[in-house]
């Protein structure tokens, strides 16, 4: 991760962010964010969480390599890895997974079934 | 993932915990690059020919045992994975294909194409623990304490990520493999989860840490233009294949006013090509990012493509075209030599309480050759989980809930706290990254290091905002891991204070040479909450 070394263009976007705890009682927050060329939605979110709102509940593993395949949700209405998908100075919207249980914010339930801890997949 | 395979092998049952999804956290799924092995498919090799370069990088610090361990079991876990479906790249005599990296007197490093070594690797691992019956996996479990009980690990205590509730798990014997610490720097080429717990976890249950000052320093990975979906240090192979030129912010050859020697040979050691950049640098000669440019305009497009087909797709899809634009590069910290001191059967000396993979220390000394840290984690995984395994048959449980209170009150007391008035502890963690990347990276004098300590005191007691969220809170993980890279962070700046030489991996500006009477391995403990380095006997000041 490089972001602190980044020189500032000057340039910012807008990125619109599902948040809430449950299907049918979210928000969208939105957050102006320092534009880089180049630069993921991934990137814009771990920027948010550093800068503006550490409460922002994001799941991530491997930052940009795009190897541990843990950073998916909707970009712009459509399934991405959040690490690969970029953001334009247009600015873009992301919200969790639509088939999967909510957890929180971004974050859906995609651990497999197997690895919870009560196998029924029940967490209390 | 090794260990539990190898206890579950031998008779045990085991409880594989991981705080990200298991087998897709820490460093092994974004190496991309080779593991070493002296299998000898490409060319006559032996395992002590393998020993032989280990030792030699190592400067005198290895653990000989552990090194020998790690070049002998090598080519059987090799082997083995290949038994288990791991696509090692292959030649058209079906031979796996083997290449030489620098300091390996051998073509012995075994890789997946293109660039997939990690990825193949955690994927088999990952395939073959899920196959076990006697292996339980567990996903999104944050340990934050090893419980001991009369002098003996008996289970841990830890953070459900997703439901935020406190864990308790008894175990006859725990294995503590969770990787490197390099997210302690600001630059560094880790993963979310590398901040160096099972260092603070193996020193807050009683074991012993040892060469905590070698921190490997990676010099050119990348900086700039923005790449995503590829390793960072990817273009270590793009030199050995294809030179490249290194230039400063003004596009000049630097090499040469520190002793190297560049143009487009990538023969000047690693240690000395970060110096080299670094001062460029510092002397406002960098690179807009604040590295240097790593240049390949001078080699053409065919003999790109031929060394590297599919990879320059990628980086096109990254709008890098080698042909017209340089790269910036910069050092970046990458892996970590030293860590939790073991014997030859991983044990620690805390009955029940193993190490294995990049959380040990010893195997490779003041400086480790590429392509080991894999085999290691391989080579030392299986040890483990064999010998605990041998270790705990017929043995009973130790566990007491009495003896987890302490670890089970304090994650209770950080989850129920409620205080927005402080600073979230990820922007701690950032000016504790700034901290040990300004004050105690690979060049490092003894009023630097003390300005670390005094930094790292500041952060511990800087007042951390909390805030009550329950289910995958972040802000509590960060703090939980906040706590732990803070005692990882004091113990490498402790142990690089304590060895006034350079050496390897550890370069004291203040003292640029090498003292004989410092071969040796330090070791750091902690006694009443303090940590203290110290000496072996016979070496030492
Ligand atoms: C970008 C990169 C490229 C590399 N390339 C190579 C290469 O080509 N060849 C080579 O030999 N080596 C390479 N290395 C080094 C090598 O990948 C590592 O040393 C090795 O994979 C470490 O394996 P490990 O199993 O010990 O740890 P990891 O693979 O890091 O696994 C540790 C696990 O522990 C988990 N964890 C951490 N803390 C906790 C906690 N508190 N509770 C629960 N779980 C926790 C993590 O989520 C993670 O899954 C590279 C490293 C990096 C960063
Ligand atoms: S963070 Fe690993 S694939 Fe996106």
């Amino acid at each position: 991760m490089t972001g602190e070394d980044d020189p500032t263009t000057g340039v910012m976007t807008e990125i619109r962010v599902w948040r809430g705890r449950a299907a049918d009682e979210g928000r969208y927050d939105v957050y102006r964010v320092p534009y880089e060329e180049g630069m993921s939605v991934l990137d814009a979110l771990v920027w948010v969480r550093g800068h503006v709102d550490s409460s922002l509940a994001v799941r991530y593993g491997c930052v940009n390599a795009n190897a541990c395949k843990t950073c998916m949700a909707l970009v712009d209405g459509q399934v991405a890895y959040m690490c690969t998908a970029r953001l334009t100075p247009a600015g873009g919207k992301v919200e969790p997974l639509p088939k999967r249980p909510l957890i929180r914010d971004l974050v859906t339930d995609t651990v497999p079934d197997d690895e919870k801890l009560d196998p029924s997949g029940r967490r209390e | 993932m090794y260990a539990a395979i190898a206890a579950a092998r031998n008779d045990a049952s085991a409880l594989l915990l991981d705080k990200s999804l298991v087998g897709r956290g820490g460093a092994t799924i974004i190496a991309q690059m080779t593991v070493a092995a002296a299998i000898g498919h490409e060319e006559p090799d032996h395992w002590t020919d393998h020993l032989q370069d280990t030792l030699a990088a190592g400067r005198e610090l290895c653990d000989e045992g552990l090194a020998r361990l790690l070049c002998e079991n090598g080519p059987a876990r090799i082997f083995e994975m290949d038994g288990w479906g791991a696509h090692w790249a292959r030649g058209a005599d079906d031979r796996i294909r083997q290449v030489k990296a620098p300091g390996h007197g051998r073509a012995r490093c075994c890789y997946v194409d293109f660039l997939n070594t990690g990825p193949g690797v955690a994927g088999t691992l990952r395939r073959q623990v899920s196959t076990l019956d006697p292996v339980r996996r567990v996903s999104n479990i944050a340990v934050t304490d090893i419980v001991v009980h009369d002098g003996r690990a008996v289970g841990a205590v830890g953070l459900d990520v997703v439901s935020g509730n406190v864990v308790t798990f008894a175990a006859k014997a725990v294995v503590l493999a969770a990787g490197g610490l390099t997210k302690i720097y600001r630059r560094n080429s880790a993963s979310t989860n590398m901040g160096g717990e099972a260092y603070a976890l193996a020193l807050w249950a009683g074991a012993e840490l040892i060469d905590m000052e070698f921190v490997q320093f990676f010099p050119i990975a990348h900086l700039a233009p923005r790449l995503v979906g590829m390793d960072p240090i990817m273009w270590d192979p793009f030199r050995y294949k294809l030179g490249g030129r290194l230039l400063n912010g003004d596009f000049e050859e630097f090499m040469h006013r520190y002793g190297g020697q560049d143009s487009g040979t990538y023969t000047t050691v690693r240690d000395q090509a970060s110096y080299a950049i670094l001062k460029e640098v510092e002397a406002g000669r960098g690179s807009p990012h604040g590295g240097v440019y790593l240049d390949f305009r001078h080699v053409p497009d065919a003999t790109l493509r031929g060394a590297f087909g599919p990879v320059i797709d990628r980086l096109a899809h990254n709008g890098i075209d080698l042909t017209q634009t340089p790269v910036e590069v910069a050092p970046t910290a990458h892996y970590h030599m030293g860590g939790i001191r073991v014997n030859g059967r991983m044990e620690t000396c805390v009955p029940g309480l193993y190490g294995a993979g990049e959380a040990v220390g010893g195997a490779n000394g003041a400086n480790r050759l590429s392509g080991n840290a894999i085999t290691e984690a391989l080579v030392f995984g299986e040890c483990a989980g064999r010998e605990a395994a041998a270790a705990v048959a017929g043995t009973p449980h130790g566990w007491t809930a009495r003896a987890a209170e302490g670890a089970v009150e304090r994650l209770n007391g950080a989850l129920g706290a409620t205080d927005d008035s402080g600073i979230p502890a990820n922007v701690l963690q950032q000016r504790l990254q700034t901290v040990m990347w300004e004050n105690a990276g690979s060049f490092r004098t003894a009023d630097q290091l003390g300005r670390a300590l005094d930094g790292i005191r500041e952060i511990r007691e800087a007042p951390v905002a909390v805030r009550p969220t329950g289910s995958y809170n972040l802000d509590i993980q960060d703090r939980l891991e906040l706590r732990a890279m803070l005692t990882t962070a004091e113990s490498v700046v402790r142990a690089a204070l304590g060895r006034g030489e350079s050496r390897g991996a550890h370069q004291r500006l203040d003292f640029p040479e090498s003292d004989e009477r410092l071969v040796g391995n330090q070791v750091i403990e902690m006694r009443d909450g303090e940590l203290t380095a110290r000496w072996p006997a016979g070496a030492g000041r």
